[in-house]
């Protein structure tokens, strides 16, 4: 049963085959067994879990049920939810109670899913392998003496491990496709200002964005219908009719123009991870996809650009943790300053800290103009790129992250080597674009593992149908998507 | 030498909206210490700036009425800096793009014949947030925070360096308080904070083109404080040159039981605020259908009704001006009018008799005790020659006091004029009889005689007969 979907859960709860009370502790069940090494969930709360549950199965017999009513989902803890612990991985945040909802909850609230619990991520979201957490590293299920990526770390190990029928992340740049990719999910981030940040703790604002990690693009489909839509408490959310995001699912693929950058199959991209994604690209093939060769120029400077204005954005919105209302105070300082000093040197872990004096200076007097500004004028060849793109193919593919999953530890002295995880992601959330990773098989370790590759899917503005029709039919056509970790049972 | 003193300004209006300019706060004042302090006030993790339209209206409002450009697109930025009063640690403005740019302001500096007007150039006015407030010393040891006023909307308006006296910025600052009260926009309440000035002041030798080193004097909330301010600054910048030193860019603060100025600690200027676009909230839009939407909401700002005073009532300049000096006093002297008064003698009554009474009890024209109505009232019986200017003061002064209205009063006190012919003449009469002495001057050639006749003739009706009519029937009987 832990393998089954969203959707075949969902049927089961509505033919009364099962219980959401039943099916809810069958995951905290296996959260309690597996849940110690792995560390996917930073929280659990079962009395507020088993009571939704409970309202969950009242709905159901009442038939007020919706798609989503009674499946437990993980919920990044980067989402304030009333009466919850709310970390965002940080120590800055260990006894944060949420005083209220963010707009993301109360969809899944209101459609009556489940909340199984906090699942851990990356400290602010900064960060692809999930170590930066005060809260600890996360086991990848397929090896687990290897990151499961980041900054949705932990939600991707809940779902690789059948922890939770599907969870929640975010993706700043890259943050719902690398662990995607490396856990081998199915994950979206959506187009810029489709789902409503209100209540997502803020990393870069001009760039985050929730979105769904399930284990299929059907399932992920029924999520978007959960989590999209206009929200007044966001000024950059976009008021735009609701959508059904299952429409387009069976539609076939016959003449279906994808776009292969020839900037994402160049130097940096592993062999192994080449192999498997172009083994996928010949299933499209297969199912009536025609490629078209395409250029995204600026793709190498999508790196340089992402580190000087998420940073920049981040040295900002993170200013607010200051001891002052609430969050980390240092027990004993002198004056103001003090007081400021020692509670965010205290409460913020290395690579915040780095982020947050890069962000700093890049802002600084005398060097906005060279960083900032230029950065901007950047984002906007990046985003014309795409522009380009999409006038010749109706979505693009290539390789979601370099390569797979990497062992604990490995880029623990050298960020660089982190951030460039996410050369072929941060594009897309520059340009405010939807992008996808699907699992499209697996590469072997040195020692013998199976380690999931992803396939990632950009689409235009507001195209997620399409790229779910997309992700749908290879899944249809192919199983890697249903496959589990071994040592999980 | 002689010395030349160079004046800008940047005034911070709050703005009179119901709820703050990113939240559905309320922006009431004097309320429990964050009991108006939601989670976007508190600044809790996740929650977003959502702008206040209405304090939009309020900036394209300001912007019609200094004839300014209203920005199609502006932009909100964050300035950052740590303060505990400050919950984002950055404060939401408005930076390189606000939303009203270039205008103009036409003051009336001094009174009399040494009055003169004066254009002063508004640079630019841009939307903000307020800051909350610090509480020192309600609990011992302690600093506490209040963030009722966090996220207050604010309009701050910047001038060019045109003002040259302390005068012409105390005249500035009074027409600007004026004005944001007249459209609207801000209630004036200086005690509360509502309007506070920054005046930047520096000085150079007359006939210089260069603008000298100028220092900064914060949040000024009293003009007497502000003319005290930059006489005391300006004085000080003056010696300090003389004797050979410089001055150095600097804020300074006021302290109003010494009349002197002094900078803040240097320490506290050292920001770098690294401000950069907030990418919260959208660049700001408007369109000339918004601005049209708001032009069709605006009073008749002071200069067009000035210029009907003149024109529709034949107002001098000088008496326009006063009348349209704040939006009450100029709906007073409306209202005067529209209940049957003449126009010239109201504008007289108005900026004579009840502006002595409101200045000498301290008193804003809303709170006098003689409304227009019956102010109207009362000139209307000195226009039907019911009773004499002089009598009219006495009513005034018993209408102020509350003694009753225009008619009661004239009654009680029998101020009523006597123009009936009959009994005037019989008082004419009399008094001839029994001032035949006078009356042999007169026809002497003395003309100083009259006058004296027409004063017995006034006493002995003690002060109710026509002046005009015993004029007329002493002529008759002298045969002058």
């Amino acid at each position: 049963m832990i393998n089954k979907s969203l959707k075949q859960l969902g049927a089961m709860l509505q033919g009364k085959e099962i219980s959401s009370v039943e099916l809810t502790q069958e995951f905290l069940n296996r959260i309690d067994r597996l849940n110690p090494a792995i560390n996917a969930f930073i929280t659990l709360d079962k009395d507020r879990t088993l009571a939704q549950a409970k309202r969950a199965d009242e709905m159901l017999s009442a038939g007020k049920g919706t798609a989503l009513t009674g499946l437990p989902i993980g919920q990044k803890d980067i989402f304030v939810a009333k009466g919850w612990r709310t970390t965002c991985g940080s120590k800055m945040l260990e006894t944060f109670i949420g005083p209220y909802d963010a707009d993301i909850i109360e969809r899944f609230d209101a459609s009556g899913a489940v909340n199984l619990g906090k699942t851990n991520m990356d400290e602010f979201a900064m960060g692809s392998s999930n170590e930066t957490s005060y809260f600890g590293k996360v086991q990848n299920p397929w090896d687990r003496s290897r990151v499961p990526g980041g900054s949705s770390g932990g939600s991707a190990a809940a779902v690789a491990a059948r922890l939770c029928a599907a969870a929640t992340g975010t993706d700043t740049g890259g943050s719902i496709r690398q662990p995607a990719s490396l856990c081998g999910l199915s994950g979206l981030k959506p187009t810029y200002g489709l789902a409503s940040r209100f209540g997502m703790i803020a990393f870069a604002s001009s760039l985050d964005q929730s979105g769904p990690m399930a284990k299929s693009c059907e399932d992920m489909a029924l999520m978007m219908n959960v989590i999209t839509g206009f929200d007044k408490r966001d000024s950059t959310s976009l008021n735009r009719e609701k959508e059904d995001y299952t429409r387009d699912l069976n539609k076939p693929l016959a003449g279906l123009k994808v776009g292969l950058p020839k900037e994402y199959f160049a130097e940096g991209l592993g062999a192994d991870v080449a192999k498997v994604v172009q083994e996928a690209i010949a299933e499209y093939k297969k199912l009536g996809a025609e490629m078209v060769d395409i250029s995204l120029p600026n793709t190498q400077l999508s790196i340089p650009v992402y580190y000087v204005l998420a940073p920049a954005e981040a040295s900002s919105n993170l200013s607010r943790f200051d001891g002052v209302r609430y969050g980390h105070r240092a027990k004993e300082y002198g004056d103001l300053m003090d007081m400021y000093c020692k509670s965010r040197a205290e409460g913020f872990g290395a690579e915040v800290k780095r982020r947050i004096l890069i962000g700093t200076y890049v802002l600084s007097a005398g060097y906005y103009d060279a960083y900032y500004l230029k950065a901007q004028q950047i984002r906007r060849l990046i985003a014309q790129d795409f522009e380009n793109a999409f006038k010749q193919c109706d979505i693009i593919m290539g390789p979601t992250a370099p390569s797979t999953a990497f062992k604990t530890g490995e880029t623990a002295d050298d960020p660089v080597a982190m951030y460039l995880q996410d050369i072929y992601t941060i594009a897309v959330n520059l340009a405010g674009l939807p992008g996808m990773s699907i699992p499209a098989g697996f590469a072997p370790s040195e020692d013998g593992k199976r380690l999931p590759v992803g396939l990632q899917i950009i689409g235009n503005y507001f195209d997620e149908a399409r790229m779910l029709n997309a992700g749908h039919a290879y899944q249809q056509a192919t199983d890697w998507h249903t496959q589990m970790p071994e040592g999980i049972e | 030498m002689e010395w030349e003193v160079v004046i800008g300004l940047e005034t911070h209006t709050q703005l009179q909206t119901k709820t703050k300019i990113f939240s559905g706060a309320s922006t009431a004042f004097g309320s429990e210490p964050n009991t108006q302090a939601c989670v976007v006030s508190l600044a809790l993790p996740g929650v977003l700036p959502v702008l206040n339209q209405e304090a939009v209206k309020c900036a394209i409002k300001f912007g019609l009425a200094v004839n300014a450009e209203i920005s199609p697109r502006s932009v909100f930025a964050r300035k950052n800096y740590f303060y505990p009063d400050l919950p984002k640690g950055y404060q939401i403005s408005q930076y390189e793009l606000p939303v009203v740019g270039k205008g103009s302001m036409t003051i009336q500096v001094g009174s009399g014949e040494k009055a003169y007007e004066k254009t002063i150039r508004i640079t630019r006015a841009h939307l903000e947030e307020d800051a909350g407030k610090s509480v020192h010393g309600a609990q011992e040891g302690m600093s506490g925070i209040d963030l009722n006023r966090a996220g207050t909307p604010l309009l701050e308006i910047v001038t060019e360096p045109d003002m040259r006296s302390a005068a012409e910025a105390v005249a500035y600052a009074k027409k600007l308080h004026d004005l944001v009260q007249w459209i609207g926009i801000c209630d004036g309440n200086m005690q509360e904070g509502s309007f506070r000035c920054d005046v930047n002041v520096s000085v150079r030798p007359k006939g210089s083109e260069k603008l000298g080193t100028r220092r900064e004097i914060k949040n000024l909330n009293s003009f007497k404080f502000m003319q005290q301010a930059i006489e005391f600054e300006t004085r000080w910048q003056i010696e300090t040159l003389e004797d050979g030193g410089t001055i150095q860019q600097a804020t300074v603060l006021f302290n109003p039981d010494t009349g002197e100025t002094r900078a803040m600690r240097s320490k506290e200027e050292a920001n770098d605020y690294r401000y950069f676009p907030d990418p919260d909230l959208l660049p700001l839009a408007i369109s000339e259908s918004d601005i049209s939407a708001v032009k069709a909401e605006m009073p008749e700002l002071p200069e067009a009704m000035k210029a009907r005073f003149e024109a529709q009532f034949g107002l001098a300049h000088y008496d326009a001006n006063a009348l349209t000096g704040s939006r009450a006093t100029a709906d007073y002297f409306v209202a005067t009018v529209n209940a049957g008064s003449d126009a010239k003698l109201a504008a007289n009554w108005v900026m004579g008799s009840i502006s002595a009474k409101l200045n000498a009890e301290d008193k804003e024209i809303s709170e006098s005790p003689i409304s227009s109505i019956a102010l109207a009232s009362l000139i209307k019986r000195i226009q039907d020659g019911t009773i004499s200017n002089n009598a009219a003061k006495q009513v005034f002064e018993a209408m102020w006091t509350g003694e009753g209205d225009a008619d009661q009063i004239i009654e009680s006190k029998g101020l009523r004029q006597v123009s009936d012919t009959g009994a005037i003449e019989a008082i004419v009469d009399e008094v001839l009889a029994a001032n035949a002495l006078m009356v042999e001057e007169f026809k002497a050639g003395k003309e100083k005689a009259f006058n004296a006749l027409v004063g017995q003739a006034m006493k002995a009706s003690k002060g109710k007969a026509n002046p005009a009519q015993v004029n007329e029937i002493l002529k008759k009987k002298l045969g002058a």
